[in-house]
């Protein structure tokens, strides 16, 4: 067992346990639930450094080695969703300090946070399919207790819709998991692609890719399955809505490049995946158009640029899908920044409703500059962080000649902007219709610090990804390779130590 | 025998879907549960059934000796439970709350998550909520309750 390998994982839970039992030690569950997140991101960036100087870094648990065990890899792709969780694990568990109240707090909700964060973390480093389950479950159990904590009628209403299609879909997963196993007698991951390629049964292999796709479409959001999203994401506390944000829909994509490209490379994705996220880009930013709701707009949102991902994975050349995980770290940060702004903006204006808020421009000039950076870098303007993974697609689509991705592209851009534009000219600098716009400084000064630290942090890391790329796109091209040419991958997983 | 329990496993299938449709919590939560049920038998089904022993090492051997069942469908199939029944516990739990603070047990009768958005609000549909029983302990509405209450 690697140490390197299984920190990330073991940090999470073992500070999940200790903010549950927080409240009787006398200490505080939010400030478990920072140093915890800090240490997750100390073991991330340490797992990172480990993959970039030694390669793919695999290790058997439990004492079997790959294909009988359970392994666990980190390859660059891996290593890199590891770091940006570590990122926002700890942004966001600063802001819970200070947006979670005592009831929720005192009813586990930082050990939920914590308990989120490790599923996350556990179904990007598993090369196992069914243990891949086992951590898409952690995560939606975590993000059940998360949903309904403390919550009013909204919130269960929201919940209810949420928890539903969220345990329909990862039925389904089971169920492929069982006719694959039961097809290829193997679960490890690296071990499938052989395994599969010499079974003769092509509708067994097809209803299992269908069912595993299906569940894997509705964890990341895709149209037509993205019902659970906008039904849910505005219910409960910002804090929530943000890691949310940040981490589910992400692993389900992150799960379908990792599943497609590696363990069903001959089922024609592509074909299917195209128009579903060119359909998954352009309803959501119409449906986003349509919301007069800061945190709505965000949410329609989450699903538009999901389907930036998943069109990266469905032109799957390498220039693709570096767009795309590109992409997908530009927008993990970006994203939930824009809620962390919004939940501020809620707090000094009152509303997240833009026709009963404004005047944040007056009020607060600084939380005007974090939002108007977040903004346009979502928006994909040069030369912030959503630009380069947005070229890179733009370029990938007309390597392929896919005019009609290109025109989605660039065309979702422009309405992201328009959404953008709406929150700036209606929350920001038309004047609040009652008046009551706050600065600041009406904020209390622990409460302000731990607000405001999160959303520099988040603004400065996706300045930092837009003005300097070239390590970025180095580590998105290398993740990409690393999807598109398994076998690297598979040598190491099937000749992983114990 | 695995023609039947595959035939088993659709008609679960198409139970739970059925249910899943029905306008009623309790219905959408025991359609779940028939649904896991149907993946949890596809699971053990796909694994092979086979006439043999139970998959035993005896003491100083590293193998089965013979012909033995495979252990690892069972394996998963015992996660998917414990998983399964933890969500089924979750969300009949759920469906309790959702009926005290909604009042209504049709989901979608469920608006107040979507009453203001668009232009033109949907009326809520909910009554007025049920009143808890009287044994469970109401949240306390105010801080100044919870004051109260703890300082009692």
């Amino acid at each position: 067992m690697s140490w390197t390998l299984a920190l990330p994982l073991l940090i999470p839970f073992a500070g999940a346990v200790a903010a549950l039992l927080a409240p009787r030690l006398g200490l505080r569950p939010a400030a478990i639930g920072i140093v915890t997140a800090g240490l997750h991101l100390m073991a991330s960036i340490h797992l990172a450094f480990a993959v970039v100087d030694g390669g793919i870094l695999a290790s058997g648990m439990g004492g079997w080695s790959a294909p009988v065990g359970i392994v666990l890899v980190a390859d660059a792709l891996a290593a890199i969703m590891v770091v940006v969780t570590g990122l926002m694990g700890l942004a966001i568990a600063v802001y819970a300090a200070a947006d979670i109240d005592g009831a929720r707090s005192k009813a586990g909700w930082h050990a939920l946070y914590l308990a989120l964060l490790g599923g996350a973390t556990g179904a990007f480093l598993t090369g196992d399919l069914f243990n891949l389950y086992v951590w898409f479950e952690v995560m939606l159990i975590a993000s059940f207790g998360l949903m309904v904590l403390g919550g009013g009628r909204a919130q269960m209403d929201g919940a209810v819709k949420y928890i539903a299609l969220n345990i329909v879909a990862t039925i389904f997963f089971l169920a492929a998991v069982g006719l694959i196993h039961g097809l290829a007698g193997t679960l490890t991951m690296a071990d499938l692609p052989g395994r599969l390629a010499a079974t003769d049964a092509p509708m067994a292999k097809g209803a299992a890719a269908f069912l595993l796709f299906g569940a894997l479409a509705v964890k990341a959001g895709l149209f037509p399955l993205w019902f659970w999203l906008p039904a849910a994401y505005h219910t409960p506390p910002v804090a929530v809505t943000a890691i949310f944000a940040a981490l589910l829909t992400k692993a389900g994509i992150y799960a379908m490049m990792r599943v497609g490209l590696l363990v069903f490379p001959e089922v024609p994705l592509g074909e299917i995946l195209l128009p579903v996220a060119i359909a998954t880009m352009v309803l959501g930013v119409i449906g986003a158009a349509a919301q007069r709701e800061v945190h709505r707009i965000l949410s329609f949102h989450i699903l538009s640029q999901v389907g930036y991902m998943a069109l990266g994975l469905a032109l799957a050349t390498p220039l693709a899908l570096a767009g795309a995980i590109l992409y997908m770290v530009h927008n993990i940060i970006v994203k939930a920044v824009l809620f962390l702004i919004a939940g501020i903006g809620r707090r000094l204006t009152g509303s997240f409703d833009l026709a009963r808020s404004g005047g944040l421009y007056a009020a607060s000039p600084v939380l005007s500059v974090l939002f108007l950076l977040a903004a346009l870098s979502m928006a994909g303007l040069p030369p912030f962080s959503g630009f380069w993974g947005k070229l890179a697609l733009v370029q990938a689509g007309a390597e392929v000649e896919s005019w009609a991705a290109i025109a989605a592209i660039l065309g979702v851009g422009l309405f992201t902007l328009y959404s953008m534009t709406k929150i700036w000219l209606q929350g920001y600098l038309k004047p609040h219709p009652d008046g009551r716009a706050r600065g600041l400084d009406a904020l209390p000064a622990a409460a302000r610090r731990l607000l405001l630290a999160p959303a520099f942090a988040l603004v400065g890391a996706s300045l930092v990804i837009g003005l300097w790329p070239g390590p970025f796109i180095a580590a998105a091209e290398a993740a990409a390779t690393g999807l598109t040419d398994p076998q690297p991958y598979i040598r190491a997983v099937m000749g992983a130590p114990v | 025998m695995e023609p039947v329990l595959a035939f088993l496993a659709g008609l679960l299938a198409a139970t739970g879907v059925y249910l899943m449709l029905a306008g009623h919590m309790l219905r959408v939560v025991f359609g779940i549960v028939l649904l896991g049920s149907s993946a949890n038998l596809a699971v053990f089904t796909g694994g092979r059934l086979t006439e043999s022993a139970a998959p035993l090492i005896a003491t100083g051997s590293s193998l089965p000796e013979g012909v033995v069942a495979n252990p690892l469908p069972q394996a998963l199939v015992l996660t998917a439970i414990v998983i399964g029944f933890g969500f089924a516990a979750f969300a009949l739990a759920l469906a309790l709350a959702a009926h005290r603070r909604l009042g209504t047990v049709n989901p979608e009768e469920m608006l107040v998550a979507e009453a203001d958005a668009g232009p033109k609000p949907q009326p809520v549909v909910a009554p007025e909520p049920v009143p808890a029983p009287a044994e469970a302990v109401p949240e306390p509405a105010t801080a100044a309750e919870k004051e109260r209450r703890k300082a009692a």
